[in-house]
């Protein structure tokens, strides 16, 4: 096994995700055999190989701080699935 | 012949002798839609009413000297792009009522030369997927047999142009969501190189790897709309400030000069007879039209499928986060607390696709397995774009097929993430080494489903893929067959 449903648990728990027994059962399954399939990569040396982030050489794109218009408040809090005045709502946090 | 079943060239030269309005051309693409789309599935949303404002704000304009030749052609638009004011929502439940504040550059650029969008397109949840069967809002249909996949994640868009219902369609090509459905619905599908389009309002998936890119029904119509979405945007810092050349002066016919390059590791066994004739064919047209053809080798094509789905989903699941039912979107009800909201909400709001890549790529990053699975596959990246490099430096255009089969039984697979992964092999290393590749249509297999041919180009070479796309197309001259819808 390359990986338990414990390390599945623990890992749905960093994605903020929630999973079902059935779906715990299920993914486990599935996400083992394609990190088996992904050893595969070791068949290749890579100790003198840099890794790719980016294919082009793209720097900082940077410009100047200038004042700009923003979106209007209404259009933007009309997707909230909860707001007061110019406040997004969330449940109680502490 | 129906105005929606004509290509964007020869309705533009209509529209602009007056023999044909938009608002007529709209109405013809509109009926076909509720004629079709009912069984199709092409579409998620259909702005019936914008799109015949749009038309006739369409003919006003070229009244008042507007000769863009997309002014008044119908398009339809991946549910992924951002539509200001039109319900955007990825093909997934957590946007279901997601209704954008602001438009993506390409659909700036394509309502400033006066295309009509008629509405967005069927797709994979977050374009996660390879036959359009985990979208939320019904699953596109190929309309060549019934039954069968349009492939994936653009499949709407693709199944929209293939069966006349626009005129063209904009999709997105993480791995081969483009090129993939074109061949598999029978339409010319192109992923632009990386920088060459702005991604300004694409909802990433996997950000080294997406690009926005057209689908046509030629590869002039496909010159024409890559040209009008290509350049730099100071909205995107990862488009490249870099002349586009003018795409038509690359459809000549003859191929004098050209070389085409055959990878032999694009053909093992696993393609299918029919889909290897089919290619060989076109390679024979090529060679019949001047080019001369070589053996190239990309030895890293066998590890792509590995390296892709550690970094997609690695990727994915930092771009994803932020769908926490906070600021836009789903949000599950009776929720106690902050962390029971973002875990209740993201498991009611995605889809099983879209949550495996999400642990993957979680699971990928997380302390102590970084070294082993996103920098070893960052590495053999790395290779993956030294393959084409080299091959590149022997030829300009590479011939392959686009995909192992044609068009599959939907339903075949659906328990088998894997199985479909390994479907992508021959498109995602065009996204791990950032380079153009377009699928243009070769033939079409026993069972009367199409197969295109893939042309890939070094990185900002796509006038190389239209010429010799163009001389593909007009070599093979496929006859007009009837759709089984």
């Amino acid at each position: 096994m390359k990986i338990s449903r414990t390390e599945v648990e623990k890992t749905a728990i960093l994605a903020r995700l929630h999973l079902s027994e059935e779906e715990l059962q299920q993914i486990t399954g599935q996400l083992d055999s394609i990190l088996q399939y992904i050893e595969k990569l070791n068949e290749i040396d890579t100790s003198t190989v840099l890794p790719t982030t980016h294919v082009l050489a793209i720097h900082n794109a940077l410009r100047e701080d200038t004042e700009r218009s923003s979106l209007d408040l209404s259009e933007v809090l009309r997707n909230a699935p909860e707001h007061d005045g110019s406040l997004f709502k969330v449940p109680k946090i502490i | 012949m129906q105005a929606c079943e004509l290509t964007i060239t020869e309705a533009s030269s209509l529209l602009e002798n007056g023999s044909l309005s938009a608002v007529e051309l709209t109405k013809s693409c509109l009926n076909r839609i509720s004629l079709l789309d009912s069984s199709l599935h092409a579409f998620i949303t259909i702005d019936e009413e914008g799109a015949l404002q749009q038309a006739e704000a369409s003919d006003a304009r070229r009244k008042k000297g507007l000769h863009s030749k997309l002014n008044g052609i119908p398009f339809s638009i991946k549910d992924l792009l951002a539509t200001k004011g039109m319900r955007t929502t990825c093909g997934s439940k957590i946007l279901q009522n997601f209704i954008p504040p602001y438009n993506a550059t390409v659909i700036e650029l394509l309502q400033s030369q006066g295309a009509v969008i008629l509405g967005k397109t069927t797709m994979d949840e977050f374009a996660m997927g390879s036959t359009s069967e985990t979208c939320a809002f019904g699953i596109p249909k190929n309309p060549w047999k019934k039954g069968y996949v349009a492939g994936g994640s653009s499949g709407g868009s693709a199944v929209s142009v293939a069966a006349c219902e626009a005129l063209a369609s904009l999709g997105s090509d993480t791995g081969g969501s483009i090129r993939q459905p074109a061949s598999l619905c029978g339409v010319v599908g192109m992923k632009p190189s990386y920088g060459r389009v702005s991604r300004f309002g694409l909802t990433a998936y996997a950000s080294s790897l997406d690009q926005i890119g057209p689908f046509c029904r030629s590869v002039e119509d496909c010159a024409l709309v890559t040209q009008a979405i290509s350049g730099y945007d100071e909205k995107d810092s990862t488009s490249v400030k870099r002349v586009v050349p003018e795409y038509s002066k690359s459809l000549v016919e003859g191929l004098s000069g050209v070389t085409v390059g055959i990878p032999k590791e694009y053909f093992s066994d696993a393609i299918d007879k029919d889909v290897s004739r089919i290619v060989q064919e076109g390679v024979a047209v090529l060679k019949d039209r001047g080019a001369k053809i070589i053996d190239v080798s990309l030895p890293h094509t066998p590890y792509c499928v590995a390296v892709y789905y550690i970094i997609a989903p690695s990727e994915a699941s930092s771009n994803l986060a932020r769908y926490d039912g906070v600021h836009f979107g789903y949000r599950s009800k009776d929720c106690q607390n902050l962390l029971e909201m973002y875990r209740k909400t993201r498991s009611d709001g995605f889809g099983s696709e879209v949550k495996r890549r999400i642990l993957i790529g979680t699971y990928a990053l997380s302390s102590g397995y970084y070294d082993a699975y996103y920098k070893k596959a960052s590495q053999v990246r790395t290779l993956i774009v030294e393959d084409f490099k080299k091959a590149f430096e022997k030829c300009d255009v590479i011939a392959s097929p686009v995909t192992p089969t044609a068009a599959w039984p939907l339903g075949k697979n659906v328990e088998d993430p894997l199985a479909v992964y390994l479907t992508d092999i021959l498109t995602l290393s065009a996204n791990l080494a950032g380079i153009p590749g377009v699928s243009v249509p070769g033939g079409f297999t026993q069972e009367g489903l199409p197969v295109g041919i893939q042309l890939q180009a070094a990185h900002f070479c796509e006038q190389k893929l239209f010429h010799v796309g163009f001389n593909l197309e007009k070599g093979l001259a496929l006859q007009k067959r009837s759709l089984d819808v």
